[in-house]
């Protein structure tokens, strides 16, 4: 983990309250798609954690909704302006673990740290997969960015509206050696139910820290107790208990 | 040079800059960023006979100037402390450690604290009558001077290392209780644990943490915890290791007039991984520019006569 400054490079809109933000600044304490950042905002206490969308060595792109204060205030901040930021925290995902024909499934705001694990899978001569569930049309975002790295994409909405009509597990192909999930709880359960090989998933949980020093993001798993922040966000399957 | 150091019951800290329990784990974490010799000590997580998981989630919520915990005491358990955490510790601090304590019946106490008296690295112990997140227990021995003095009776007998107890805000007259604790012999006493606090969710209608209610600490708090060092400076005469909101070097000093003779640091180190390290590191400059020879010297320095 690491602690450092970094400049807004854009921030720009994605959907009706989905915004994807560039920070410039160091990369060095990423090790593992699925990490995420900690980010500090004036007049708020807390942190908030939101996962690493992509990254190289110049900089981070996050995707984030706004759902209250903290998120908001990103949404109105621009170009140049600086964010104080933990970077580099948690487990990721474990690309070595991925089998050759791979499942990457988000949902909503689920669907960033799936983009930087699709890319590492092919950096690491595999072949994912992709499954992007929204709720509707005006949802969707990335379709186009999963679509350019040549993988084969598949969009879901509950409404029918674009894609596949229904959930990620209405649109689970045939055959793959394995699986990893990002998104809310009810779909990773779904998820979990429906896949017919082992995978990672990862969770969200509120946090004090981020960095596993104040117990207060921990879940039971098979495994023994986590800290959803540093021994997670991804859990194995065969380790969660519900 | 300015002289930062100031000693508690005979142990000499180099300065009084220690993270306070439940917000710095039992180091690892935070060796891995900085060299934690750095503090004076530091409280590790509050540590209790049997292992705990503690309470459900979501236990941690936002508040103004602050944050509410419901954590419950999550820990490995005594055991598990000496044989796994304690010889880890051994190779990244190198000063007499604190040890936070807390239990669910007096016997509890006393046979944790029997078990950290052997610990050599251990210079203090913590006994933590204060837990607003567990239930049966914590909090309801620091709730009333006669419980809090029993605790402390029975701690005293077990130990031949300094005993501080750990009070609560969440009581009308803490300097009684701090009375009580000094009539049965403490060797100090640690104020503020958390103020009993809750947030609810516009959402669900429903309070925000699991547990319902939680502990407010930060900036929040930090007038509360400097009356109360204040009035408990003035009804007793042993060491207090004062705590509440501190977040800078100021804060600590402040802390210190009120009648701390020592200063634990906890929601600060969440937000800020490095906020300890930064406050030893500005402490020198803070002292010279109020024009402050010696930290020891400026204990109480805020009461008359
Ligand atoms: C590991 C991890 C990765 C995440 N990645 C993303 C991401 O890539 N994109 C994205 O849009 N969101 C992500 N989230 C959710 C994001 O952290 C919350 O939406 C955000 O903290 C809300 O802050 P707020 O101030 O806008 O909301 P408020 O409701 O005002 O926040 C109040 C408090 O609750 C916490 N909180 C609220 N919702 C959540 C939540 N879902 N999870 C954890 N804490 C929460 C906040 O951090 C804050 O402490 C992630 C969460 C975690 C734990
Ligand atoms: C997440 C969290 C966990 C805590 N756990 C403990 C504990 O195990 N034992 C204890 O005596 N105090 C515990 N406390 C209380 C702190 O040690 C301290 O008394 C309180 O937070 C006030 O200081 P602050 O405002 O600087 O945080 C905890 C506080 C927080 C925020
Ligand atoms: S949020 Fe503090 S341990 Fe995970």
């Amino acid at each position: 983990m690491t602690q450092s400054i970094y400049r807004i490079q854009y921030n720009r809109q994605l959907t009706a309250d989905v915004w994807e933000m560039r920070l410039e600044g160091d990369t060095g304490a990423i090790t593992a798609p699925g990490q995420f950042i900690n980010i500090r905002l004036d007049g708020l206490f807390l942190r908030r954690p939101i996962s690493i969308c992509d990254w190289d060595g110049q900089g981070i792109t996050i995707i984030y909704k706004v759902v209250g204060k903290g998120t908001a205030a990103l949404g109105g901040m621009e170009q140049g302006q600086e964010l104080d930021v933990l970077c580099g925290l948690g487990n990721g995902f474990d690309v070595s673990r991925c089998g050759e024909r791979t499942l990457v499934i988000g949902g909503g705001v689920g669907v960033p740290p799936m983009y930087g694990l699709a890319k590492a899978l092919l950096r690491a001569g595999k072949t994912p997969v992709a499954i992007l569930g929204f709720n509707k049309k005006e949802e969707i975002f990335y379709e186009d960015r999963f679509r350019e790295l040549g993988i084969e994409t598949t969009v879901t909405t509950v409404d029918g509206s674009y894609g596949v009509k229904g959930f990620v597990t209405d649109a689970l192909p045939e055959e793959y050696g394995y699986f990893c999930a990002c998104g809310p709880l009810p779909m990773l359960k779904a998820v979990y139910n429906a896949a017919a090989t082992s995978g990672l998933l990862s969770f969200e949980e509120r946090m004090g820290c981020g960095f596993g020093a104040c117990m207060g993001c921990s879940c039971r798993t098979k495994y023994g107790n986590k800290r959803i922040c540093k021994d997670g966000p991804v859990l194995e399957k065969e380790e969660i208990i519900w | 040079m300015v002289d930062t150091s100031v000693t508690l019951s005979g142990i000499r800290l180099d300065n009084p800059v220690i993270p306070a329990s439940g917000t710095f784990g039992y180091g690892a974490e935070f060796a891995e960023l900085y060299d934690i010799n750095c503090l004076g000590t530091f409280s590790f997580k509050g540590t209790t006979q049997e292992p705990r998981f503690g309470n459900p989630a979501p236990r941690i919520a936002e508040t103004p100037g602050g944050m509410l915990n419901a954590v419950g005491l999550q820990n490995p358990g005594v055991e598990k402390v000496i044989a796994e955490e304690l010889p880890r510790m051994r190779g990244f601090f190198h000063k007499p450690v604190m040890a936070n304590v807390s239990g669910f019946s007096i016997g509890e106490y006393v046979r944790t604290c029997a078990l950290l008296d052997r610990e050599e690295q251990v210079g203090w112990l913590e006994v933590n009558i204060s837990c607003p997140n567990v239930h049966g227990g914590g909090m309801a021995f620091g709730s009333s001077p006669e419980a809090a003095a029993a605790v402390t009776r029975a701690v005293k007998a077990v130990t031949g290392k300094p005993v501080y107890m750990k009070l609560s805000p969440n009581v009308t007259d803490i300097a009684a209780v701090a009375r009580a604790c000094e009539e049965a012999g403490a060797d100090g006493v640690s104020l503020i644990n958390t103020l009993l606090a809750m947030r609810i969710d516009l959402k669900t209608k429903k309070p925000l943490l699991a547990n319902g209610t939680g502990g407010l600490s930060g900036p929040a708090v930090f007038p509360v915890a400097v009356r109360m060092v204040y009035q408990v400076y003035e009804a007793v005469s042993i060491p207090i290791i004062g705590m509440g909101g501190v977040s800078s070097a100021e804060d600590v000093i402040e802390m210190m007039l009120a009648g701390a003779s020592a200063v634990e640091v906890g929601a600060a180190n969440l937000v800020n991984p490095f906020a300890c390290r930064d406050i030893v590191r500005d402490l020198p400059g803070v002292m010279e520019k109020y024009g402050i020879n010696s930290l020891t010297e400026i204990i109480g320095g805020a009461h008359h006569g």
